[in-house]
């Protein structure tokens, strides 16, 4: 039940048409974790807050720095030093008391996200690092739970809703949909490094507040399906339709992935191993997030004793079959001990081939530190 | 066969603009385009998991571009 404080107070959303009494009440029964209290966060928990969401967690570990305030505007000078998340609190009981507010005054961790997030109705995703982005959509996707994504870097913002289900429970695109795998990190430059426009957050973290606030009354459309950008610079808009990937590896034909992984590595191990090599722990981390494609040089009997799923094409056949070999993602190498995959590295590369890793120690290797069962030979 | 090309995020910086008109040389799939664009600016083999949209969809590798069409480069952003 609405007290009469809360009928004044939030009487110019209630008199809106399809609003109503009805809106108010689910907004008070909802309950959103906002992940990250920062540039996107600041609009996103004003705004939730404001319009009477009951119950929000506040998730950030970071401190509040100087150079956090030409964006972030839940702080202020007293705030330089303090956890964020106990600032944003303290400011939003003054704005609203209303709301029950919790806080986590720390990372979010493939250990924690299930718990924490699993709380939850909805999730608003204002992370600033990759990692944190495909764990936390890698989770909503487990608990089905909806994701509003918003992300942003120098004049221009991207805002989407991901994993939303529809009135046939139908779910939607997801993350993964759109990105499959993560790029090297210097193609992500962070704010730090490339720097971003005060208001910028401001524009895309209010937008990421109103999906949140229509998925929970059900008022009008939201972005499921369809990619929102904007460019600061020149005003510009697109939407863009995205298709659910059939190679998804959570939500597609074969999903591969079924828990969490180490999303550490998976951004970033992988890229440092490029033109390189890595070991069978590595490569049983990158078969589970299926970030890569793998290549198994050995001859067919070989293959027939032990073998780990990889496409097979025998060292003496490489080169003729070169079309059949994936160029647009990476590609690991492997054979009996990681000799004969490391000349076929050294052919393919002749062929104009950049993508690919050898897997040390090979097949042997993998029996010895991640299948005992396996035969060897 | 021309297309247009309309950049954002990093791509932009790889591109040096936000624009760019490109004649397509070895066919007009999605594959024949990235590889085109990553042998005139090889940064883009860095981006190797980016899709490409075109006019307004998201699309696979293997679809055909048609005279006219305008194709979009959305590389990830994390920044929050």
């Amino acid at each position: 039940m609405l007290s009469k404080e809360e009928l004044i107070r939030y009487n110019r959303q209630i008199i809106l048409p399809d609003f109503g009494i009805d809106g108010q009440q689910k907004l008070k029964a909802a309950s959103v974790l906002v992940i990250g209290a920062g540039g996107l966060g600041a609009p996103n928990l004003l705004y939730l807050a404001a319009a009477g969401v009951g119950h929000i967690g506040i998730m950030d570990f970071d401190e509040v720095s100087l150079s956090n305030l030409h964006r972030q505007v839940l702080f202020n000078e007293q705030s330089v030093g303090k956890n964020k998340a106990q600032v944003a609190k303290d400011k939003l009981t003054e704005l609203n008391p209303n709301v029950r507010l919790q806080i986590y005054e720390e990372p979010i961790t493939a250990q924690n996200a299930m718990e924490i997030i699993g709380a939850y109705d909805l999730v608003v995703d204002g992370s600033d690092n990759l990692p944190t982005r495909y764990l936390v959509n890698d989770a909503c996707y487990f608990l089905e739970k909806p994701l509003v994504y918003g992300a942003i870097f120098r004049f221009e913002g991207q805002v989407s809703v991901f994993n939303y289900a529809d009135e046939n429970g139908l779910r939607g695109p997801n993350y993964r949909d759109l990105f499959p795998s993560p790029p090297p990190p210097d193609m992500v430059p962070s704010c730090s490094e490339g720097g971003v426009l005060g208001v910028l957050p401001g524009i895309i973290g209010a937008m990421q507040a109103n999906e949140v606030i229509k998925i929970i009354t059900g008022i009008g459309t939201t972005l499921s399906g369809k990619l929102f950008l904007y460019d600061a610079q020149d005003v510009s808009t697109r939407t863009l339709n995205i298709q659910a990937n059939p190679d998804n590896p959570l939500s597609g034909v074969n999903p591969t992935l079924t828990e969490l992984i180490d999303y550490e590595a998976f951004c970033s191990n992988l890229v440092e191993a490029i033109q390189n090599e890595i070991t069978v722990q590595e490569l049983q981390e990158l078969k589970k997030a299926d970030s890569i494609h793998l290549l198994d040089v050995r001859e067919d009997y070989e293959y027939d004793i032990a073998n780990i799923g990889g496409q097979l094409i025998p060292l003496n056949q490489v080169v003729d079959r070169v079309l059949e070999i994936p160029n647009d993602r990476p590609v690991v190498v492997m054979c009996k001990s990681g000799g004969r995959s490391q000349n076929a590295i050294d052919l393919l590369k002749k062929e104009g081939f950049d993508n690919l890793i050898n897997l040390k120690g090979g097949i042997l290797a993998w029996q010895k530190e991640i299948d005992h069962n396996m035969d060897t030979y | 066969m021309k297309i247009r090309i309309v950049a954002f995020g990093i791509a932009k910086d790889i591109i040096k603009g936000k624009e760019l008109t490109m004649d397509l040389d070895n066919g007009n799939s999605i594959s024949a385009v990235r590889e085109q664009l990553s042998s005139i600016y090889p940064e883009f083999s860095k981006l190797s998991s980016l899709r490409f949209a075109v006019n307004a969809d998201y699309v696979e590798d293997s679809y055909e571009l048609k005279s006219g069409d305008e194709l979009v480069l959305i590389p990830p952003v994390s920044g929050g």
